[in-house]
């Protein structure tokens, strides 16, 4: 059984806000300085799905990831956390895909990767947080897609996705091959192991360019961005102070009854 | 494609026992706007089984020209395959130029394939839309990178124009029993092969008291709780307020609450009208989460937490001796 898992690297999201910096002009992010590039969270628990269910089940694990050549350090992350295989496919853009560009190069190396049982997704990338690539790959591929798991099992040959909703979970179950996108909820991924790293760093990642893969992203592209700020903060803290802590406390509740917050 | 299509659309969700949900409201609010700006026509899609003539009269009511509804027993449940085919179709056949959606279990599951399938350009989670008078097109901004900042984006040639709303971001507009409108039943029917997924079971967890995306009011710990016996004073302080309890990411990680109530980028996603944030440091990953607060309130040892860059009102102090006077003196006015 073959498992896709489509990775993205991303800014680390756990920098203090402080360090949070872009061009205004370039409409992108600066990435910070010292602080490398991290496997987004999301998709970080993909890989941990397709690990959970290749040691219960044996599946081969291939990621695949787009970016510039530095994108393929998360490649190598997933491959130590023990994924089979890598692809990097080359996106040498001027301007970064937008959520239909980005499915249809994955949809491209994913048909080219040959045949899947199951294709695995972050719900959502933790720089843009559009949340749409996974949905579209599985309708470009003509599979069922099945949004923000928190499990992901394989039962009498069928899918069975337990899936968030607001008050709890929804159980569904689809045939194969299907695309399901995983959440939070899933618990933590596996660390690396060292046995793990050596491997992934010997391992030879599979190179594609959007050519060898027949994407031809003409007329794909769906949105723009206009425009990129920081939103201004305007709250200044009004330190609510008094001679004793208790006195201080009373004086913030009234306060916020005085402004008829409560 | 961009001649042909007009009006906007929006697609109503239903509460369980049949009435429209509070993001029908928002979405018939922002439709309402975007629609007069424009000097077209608000359609709402209705989909479900055996609806009401009530509920066409109510979307008119909060703002709607037209309610399309799609009546069919397999629109009972929510089934994405279902949902998504049915939207399509009714899209196809009114080719709205703008077509919205709740950022809700639903709307952000059908967004995206909804927008593959019929060639529109979507924006999720958009906290505020208006439409470019020069270009006529609908602007969506939307937090990106998790909050820290936000993007204003546009779909300029894809049709429909397609965003899903953030909850509570976008007010209704008010009730006005004399307006008019049309409703026009539209066919429902699908091939079966177009059902691949299957609704085993639905578990709805036990919440206890308000729930988080719904509170008006939420009272959020972190870390610096230290132990779960620790939340039981933010859930006494939530109580006498009225509103829900919240933790942080590292609070959920170290077992002091459970993992359902965590707020942040990959936890809940909330915009109530206080958020109380208690012993936490104001992570990035975390203000994703409350940044849409309209007041926050912060209560933290550290003077220095970035927290209080956020906060309308603070207090520096331990939580264990703030809020036993803050919970006595608030059920002394709330008593009042």
């Amino acid at each position: 059984m073959n498992i896709i898992v489509c990775i993205k690297q991303v800014p680390d999201p756990e920098i203090p806000p402080a360090r949070f910096q872009i061009d205004p002009e370039g409409k992108k992010v600066l990435p910070p300085e010292g602080v490398a590039p991290v496997i987004s969270v999301f998709d970080e628990r993909a890989v941990e799905v397709a690990l959970r269910l290749k040691d219960k089940h044996q599946a081969k694990v291939t990621v695949i990831t787009i970016g510039p050549p530095a994108a393929k350090k998360a490649v190598r992350y997933a491959l130590s956390m023990g994924a089979d295989t890598g692809i990097h496919v080359q996106q040498d853009m001027v301007e970064e895909p937008d959520s239909f560009e980005s499915a249809h190069i994955l949809a491209r190396a994913i048909e080219k990767a040959g045949e899947y049982s199951l294709i695995l997704c972050g719900r959502q990338a933790a720089d843009w947080d559009a949340g749409q690539v996974g949905s579209i790959i599985a309708e470009n591929l003509g599979i069922p897609v099945l949004t923000v798991a928190r499990k992901v099992d394989l039962i009498d040959g069928k899918w069975r996705v337990e899936s968030v909703i607001q008050d709890g979970y929804r159980i569904m179950q689809t045939p194969m091959p299907a695309l399901v996108t995983v959440s939070s909820e899933i618990g933590l991924p596996r660390l690396p192991t060292g046995i793990g790293i050596i491997k992934a760093t010997k391992a030879k990642i599979i190179e594609w360019s959007l050519n060898d893969i027949g994407a031809d992203l003409s007329g794909i592209r769906r949105s723009e961005i206009l425009k990129l700020y920081i939103p201004v903060r305007e709250a200044k803290c009004h330190i609510v102070e008094a001679d004793t802590v208790p006195e201080a406390a009373q004086k913030l509740a009234l306060r916020l009854r005085e402004v008829k917050i409560i | 494609m961009i001649a042909e299509s007009k009006g906007v659309m929006i697609c109503a969700e239903l509460v369980v026992n049949g009435g429209l949900a509070a993001i029908s409201m928002e979405l018939l609010g922002v439709g309402r706007n975007l629609a007069d700006n424009l000097g077209e026509e608000l359609s709402v899609l209705l989909m479900g089984s055996e609806i009401g003539p009530s509920l066409s009269l109510e979307a008119i009511a909060c703002g709607a020209d037209r309610v399309y509804v799609a009546d069919n027993p397999l629109l009972s449940l929510y089934n994405s395959d279902v949902y998504t085919e049915v939207a399509a179709k009714v899209c196809r056949q009114v080719k709205p130029s703008i077509m919205l959606l709740g950022q809700t279990d639903m709307g952000r599951d059908i967004a995206p394939r909804l927008a593959a399938r019929i060639g529109g350009g979507l924006a999720m989670d958009c906290i505020d839309l208006s439409i470019d008078h020069e270009t006529g097109l609908m602007l969506q901004t939307r937090p990106v990178f998790g909050g820290n900042a936000r993007a204003v984006m546009v779909t300029p040639t894809a049709r429909p124009q397609m965003a899903t709303i953030r909850p509570k971001t976008m007010p209704p507009i008010g009730r006005d029993e004399t307006r008019q409108g049309d409703v026009v039943s539209v066919e429902a029917s699908m091939e079966e092969s177009v059902i691949k997924t299957e609704i085993i079971e639905i578990v709805q967890e036990e919440v206890t008291g308000v729930k988080l995306e719904e509170a008006d009011i939420i009272v959020t710990g972190g870390r610096g709780i230290g132990s779960a016996e620790g939340f039981e004073i933010i859930r006494e302080l939530s109580q006498v307020l009225g509103g829900a309890v919240g933790a942080t990411r590292a609070a959920c990680d170290e077992g002091m609450a459970p993992a359902p109530i965590q707020v942040g980028q990959t936890g809940k996603i909330v915009s109530p009208n206080l958020y109380i944030a208690i012993a936490l440091s104001g992570a990035v990953q975390h203000l994703a989460g409350c940044s849409g607060s309209k007041h926050i309130v912060a209560i933290n040892t550290d003077p220095e937490a970035y927290i209080f860059k956020v906060a309308e009102f603070g207090i520096i102090g331990n939580y264990k001796e703030v809020l036993p006077p803050l919970i006595e003196k608030c059920r002394e006015l709330l008593a009042q």
